[in-house]
Parts: structure tokens; C-alpha cells; sequence
């Protein structure tokens, strides 16, 4: 399969990065090949690479001028992306508590309106998605999933909210959310996890991996309430299944 | 031990080091110092590590006192008045403050970050190796926040040993230099020549996650949405209203914004120290030039501790040196007899 892609193209980000685009648009095969490299990257180890950010489309790769220049890294990782894949790798799976509605979802209802349907089946369609973890940016531990409904897709707020609240589980475009701190958000509020995908001081204390498999189910916000206490106390909560 | 307590001090100060790297692909955004010449000059004077967690001060006044002995410091970056009892303090070069002594800082007269080393460096938790204050992730050591009057830092009291100073070579004073990319082919030829050619001054709305640019607007070939993707510590995007913003230490690790161009390590400090409304120009120079410049400032800090010269020796020209900053420029004391006025006001 690799051997027919084309090669990704090599952008200059500055001195010290480099972005290695695969697709200018959202897509899922070129997420796997973004994963793929980044894998074979860490594989490799090559002297003067210093961390590398998977995103939907490319793999930034930072290095050290000093070590490995440019065109050297340039042509190592061009090399690298045109081998085979390799056997995906297991990927891991999170079961992940969403308390959806009333405070916890305050789109919820205006989503269900928007698309001629009820709150119940919204919860119904965005439990049933099995989603993969595209990315992972913006603040710590906000994951970017990919395989959200085609039926819920729908375009962002007009007015992004300001603050929205740790653990909001949203919708935006074509894409899914589990964002972890309070931050500014244009998407759709569905409900909330007491799950943090990032925790300071827990081991470990990110949770979630691009490549992860991620599926959601429904609590009450009794349950919430409590299992957000205990995910305060360091608990991780989410449940992990390994496929 | 000694304390340095913080006595007042204004927004947009924290303890910053250099940065934390190897958690970018979770989110988490490197920080430290946005001038990491002069962090690595106040940390060289003191005899700290090079990278080793500092004060940076944001525009405002500052001062400090130490108790329960003395404490060796030393102030490097934006200049200001800065004095103990109304003698003038030198900046570039370290001094002790005896035990119940203040150090009071003025505002920044030009750039807008000043560092303030402590002999022993600031203590604390590291995470991921960085002890830097990320105010938006709740990370940074001793205090996960902005400094406030009451913070203290205990340390090692001063050695006593003589006072250094350090000899920097002069802030370039050209134009910022950027490598073009990743997302030039978002602009056409012309707007990549209005970006280039242009005088651009940074908003007073600027801070440590990113530096607004004011300047004619930059319009893009296909509208402002791409996907987003990673971005780096000077990376330059153009949203939607077509004002760039360059990226500084605080910004989030992925973007959304075409980047038009990326400013090269070795000019980001200069960039960081610009003064909010003062004109100033980008260069387009390549990825040559740029992986060389980056080499010779990766060399300069490295050749720092060879630039030390012992301070006690020389009488210290305090008339000079004390014009020289109240009319807004630093200087190093012992080159204040030789420091002409500019030409502006």
C-alpha cells in the first residue's frame, strides 16, 4: 500500500523543524501514514532529532541544527516514509463515562434541533461512533478524534465560547472532541467526562496516545459527580480494553 | 540559607528557564524565556547553569529584598533603572544584596523582558525537565503563576566571591530574519512581497503566546482555514483579518492559521525584545544561512562563561551610567564614559 502513496512533501518550519505533510486536508489514511512515521521515527533515533507532534495530516519533526542539518534529515525522512508499512500495531482502546445534557451538554438540545431529531438520539449516534485518537494539541491532553457520524457533522458556532469547561465532550466540523482544561472552544457541547486525559501529578500523566481507539457510553450526573471526585483523587477512571 | 523576597512586581513575570521539551505531541506547549540571550547571561554571571530558572520581569517596576543573609544577583535584558538604597545597579553584571537590602527595578526603557538570576537558581519541582511557568496548564516551580509581591525564593547565600560582569556583543539592530514556509503557497507573490517589504509594529496586546503585528493586511489564495498542524516557537500565522501573529513561547503546539514564514531561532530574543509600537522590518534569507545563524548563536551562549570579566576592578562611572538609563538605554557600567546619546529623543 505504501509503496503506491506519494511521497509526503518536506516544509521548512524555521531553522530547527520540519513538517512533513502527507495530505493538506483531513484524512484518515493519511493520519495512519502520519503514525506510521512517527512510530518509525522514534524507531530510529536518528541523532539530532529531538520530539516530534503528530497531527491530522503531517509529523513536525524538531532537531537540533547543530547536529543534523536539513537536506540530511530531509532525505532520512523521506526514506522512512517510503517503506512498507508495517503491521498496524495494537492499538489501545479507551471506554470513556460522558455525562451528556443539562449543564453538563448545554448544546445538546440545540444539536438535536438543528438536525430535526431528539437529544436521546444524538447520545445514541455519538455513542455508537468508534473514533480514533487523530491528534493531540491545542492544551494539554485535547484529543482530536477522527470517526465521528457522517449525520452529525455540522458546522462550528458562530461565536466561539470564551470558556468552555474541563472535561467537555464536543463536536466540530467532522471532527469529535475530549478537551481536559477549561479552555476558549467553538464546537458543540455535548456532555462532559470526569475522565482527564492529562493530570499532573498521576502516573501516567497523559492518558491518551494518537492511535488510540476511543468509545464513549452514557452515565448519569450522579455518577459524574462521583467519579469526578475520584478522578480529582488521581483515580483514571476511563476504562481500558486492549484489542 | 538566604531569601530573595519578591516586594512588588507587576503582570506578565513568572519564573521561566529553557522550556520544556518532549511533551509537544500531548499539548503541552515548551514556555521558558523569551529572550534566552539574556537568560543565559544572568545564569553565566551568577555562575548558575546556563538554563537554569530565573525571574523574567514583564514591563512593569519590580522590586526585591533579601533576608536572612545575602544574596548574590544579577539583571540581564530590557533595560531600566535599577538601584539598592538609590545607588545605581548595573545592568550585565552581577551584585550582592546584603541581608534587608532592596533592589528596585524601574520600568522597561526599550524591549520588554527583563531577568533577574539568583546565585544557586531558583529550586523547585521540575516537570518534564522545566521548572518554567505555564499559567494556562497549571505547571511552573516554585509558583504554577504569575509572581506576586509576598513570593520568595530560598537559596544558597551568596559566595561571596567578586562581582562579575559579561560582555555581549551589541543587539543586531536589522531587520528580523525568516525562512519562508510551511504554508508561503497559501499567499500569492504579492502578498508575500507586502510581508516582506513592509513596516510592521507589534500590538500592545501582545504577550507570551504570541506577538500581534500591525502593518497592512496580508490576504491569503484560499481563505484562512487550513487543517490545523504543529507549530514552533516563531512561527508566523495570518488569521482570518489578515494581521500576522508571530508565535512566542506560550502558544499552543498546533494552529489552524496558514504560516506564512517562520522568524529563525538565532532572531527570536531581538523579536521578543522589540518594543510594542517601534517599526521594524522581515528579511527572507536561506535555509542555509539559517542553520549557520542558528549554529553562531548556539556558539555565543556556549562562549559565554569566556566573556566574564571580573567587575570589582573598574570604577564604576555611577554619574554616566545613571543618564545613560533614565534616558533609556542600558549600558554596562564600566562603557558608560564611552556610551553616546542617540539621536532620538
Amino acid at each position: 500500500m505504501a509503496a503506491t502513496l506519494p511521497p509526503p512533501r518536506l516544509l521548512p518550519s524555521g531553522d530547527s523543524a520540519v513538517t512533513v505533510e502527507f495530505s493538506r486536508t483531513i484524512d484518515d489514511d493519511a493520519n495512519q501514514r502520519v503514525l506510521v512515521l512517527d512510530r518509525a521515527l522514534t524507531a530510529a533515533a536518528i541523532e539530532g532529532v529531538t520530539e516530534a507532534v503528530p497531527t491530522y495530516r503531517s509529523l513536525l519533526v524538531h532537531y537540533d541544527p547543530g547536529r543534523i542539518g536539513f537536506d540530511a534529515l530531509g532525505e532520512q525522512l523521506l526514506a522512512l516514509a517510503s517503506r512498507p508499512q508495517p503491521p498496524t500495531a495494537k492499538a489501545r482502546r479507551w471506554r470513556i463515562p460522558v455525562a451528556y445534557g443539562g449543564e453538563h451538554g448545554i448544546d445538546l438540545e440545540d444539536v438535536a434541533k438543528a438536525l430535526n431529531t431528539t437529544p436521546e438520539d444524538i447520545v445514541a449516534r455519538h455513542v455508537a461512533g468508534d473514533y480514533r485518537v487523530a491528534m493531540i494539541g491545542f492544551t494539554p491532553g485535547w484529543s482530536y478524534l477522527s470517526g465521528l457520524d457522517e449525520s452529525l457533522h455540522m458546522s462550528r458556532r458562530q461565536n466561539p465560547r470564551l470558556l468552555t469547561p474541563a472535561g467537555t465532550i464536543s463536536i466540530g466540523g467532522i471532527q469529535a472532541g475530549i478537551q481536559c482544561l477549561a479552555a476558549p472552544s467553538g464546537w458543540h457541547l455535548l456532555g462532559r467526562t470526569p475522565v482527564r486525559t492529562y493530570q499532573l501529578h498521576r502516573n501516567p500523566t497523559f492518558l491518551t496516545e494518537p492511535g488510540d481507539r476511543v468509545t464513549f457510553f452514557a452515565i448519569d450526573h450522579k455518577t459524574f459527580a462521583e467519579q469526578d471526585r475520584a478522578a480529582e483523587a488521581g483515580e483514571i477512571i476511563a476504562e481500558r480494553v486492549d484489542a | 540559607m538566604s531569601r530573595l523576597v519578591v516586594a512588588s512586581i507587576g503582570p506578565a513575570s513568572s519564573v521561566q528557564d529553557g522550556g520544556r521539551t518532549g511533551a509537544q505531541r500531548y499539548g503541552l506547549t515548551p514556555s521558558g524565556a523569551m529572550d534566552r540571550l539574556a537568560l543565559a547571561a544572568a545564569n553565566c554571571l551568577v555562575g548558575n547553569e546556563l538554563f537554569a530558572a530565573v525571574v523574567e520581569i514583564g514591563p512593569f517596576g519590580a522590586s526585591f529584598t533579601a533576608r536572612d543573609g545575602a544574596v548574590r544577583i544579577a539583571i540581564t535584558g530590557a533595560p531600566r533603572n535599577a538601584d539598592i538604597a538609590g545607588k545605581p545597579v548595573a545592568s550585565e553584571t552581577s551584585v550582592t544584596l546584603k541581608d534587608g537590602e532592596t533592589l528596585t527595578l524601574g520600568f522597561a526603557r526599550g524591549g520588554a523582558f527583563t531577568y533577574l538570576a539568583i546565585e544557586g537558581a531558583i529550586q523547585g519541582e521540575p516537570v518534564f525537565g522545566s521548572l518554567a511557568v505555564n499559567a494556562r496548564a497549571g505547571l511552573g516551580s516554585p509558583y504554577p503563576r504569575p509572581l506576586q509581591a509576598g513570593d520568595e525564593f530560598t537559596v544558597a547565600a551568596a559566595s561571596g566571591g567578586p562581582e562579575q560582569r559579561i560582555e555581549l556583543p551589541k543587539p543586531p539592530d536589522g531587520p528580523i530574519r525568516v525562512l519562508l514556509g510551511p504554508q508561503d503557497d497559501e499567499f500569492d507573490d504579492a502578498n508575500r512581497e507586502l510581508f516582506l517589504s513592509s513596516d510592521w509594529k507589534i500590538s500592545a496586546t501582545s504577550d507570551r503566546m504570541g506577538y500581534r503585528l500591525e502593518g497592512p493586511v496580508i490576504k491569503h489564495l484560499h481563505g484562512h482555514n487550513i487543517v490545523s498542524d504543529g507549530t514552533v516557537n516563531g512561527s508566523i500565522q495570518v488569521p482570518g483579518n489578515g494581521a500576522p501573529i508571530v508565535l512566542m513561547m506560550d502558544r499552543g503546539t498546533s494552529g489552524g492559521y496558514p504560516k506564512i514564514a517562520t522568524v529563525i531561532s538565532a532572531d527570536l530574543g531581538s523579536l521578543a525584545q522589540t518594543s510594542a509600537g517601534t517599526a521594524f522590518r522581515f528579511k527572507a534569507i536561506s535555509m542555509a544561512e539559517a542553520q549557520d545563524e542558528a549554529k553562531k548563536f548556539a556558539q555565543l551562549l556556549r562562549s559565554l562563561p569566556d566573556r566574564l570579566r571580573t567587575a570589582d576592578t573598574v570604577e564604576l562611572n555611577i554619574e554616566a551610567l545613571h543618564d545613560a538609563n533614565v534616558a533609556g538605554h542600558a549600558v554596562n557600567a564600566v562603557d558608560a564614559a564611552t556610551w553616546q546619546s542617540p539621536a532620538e529623543p
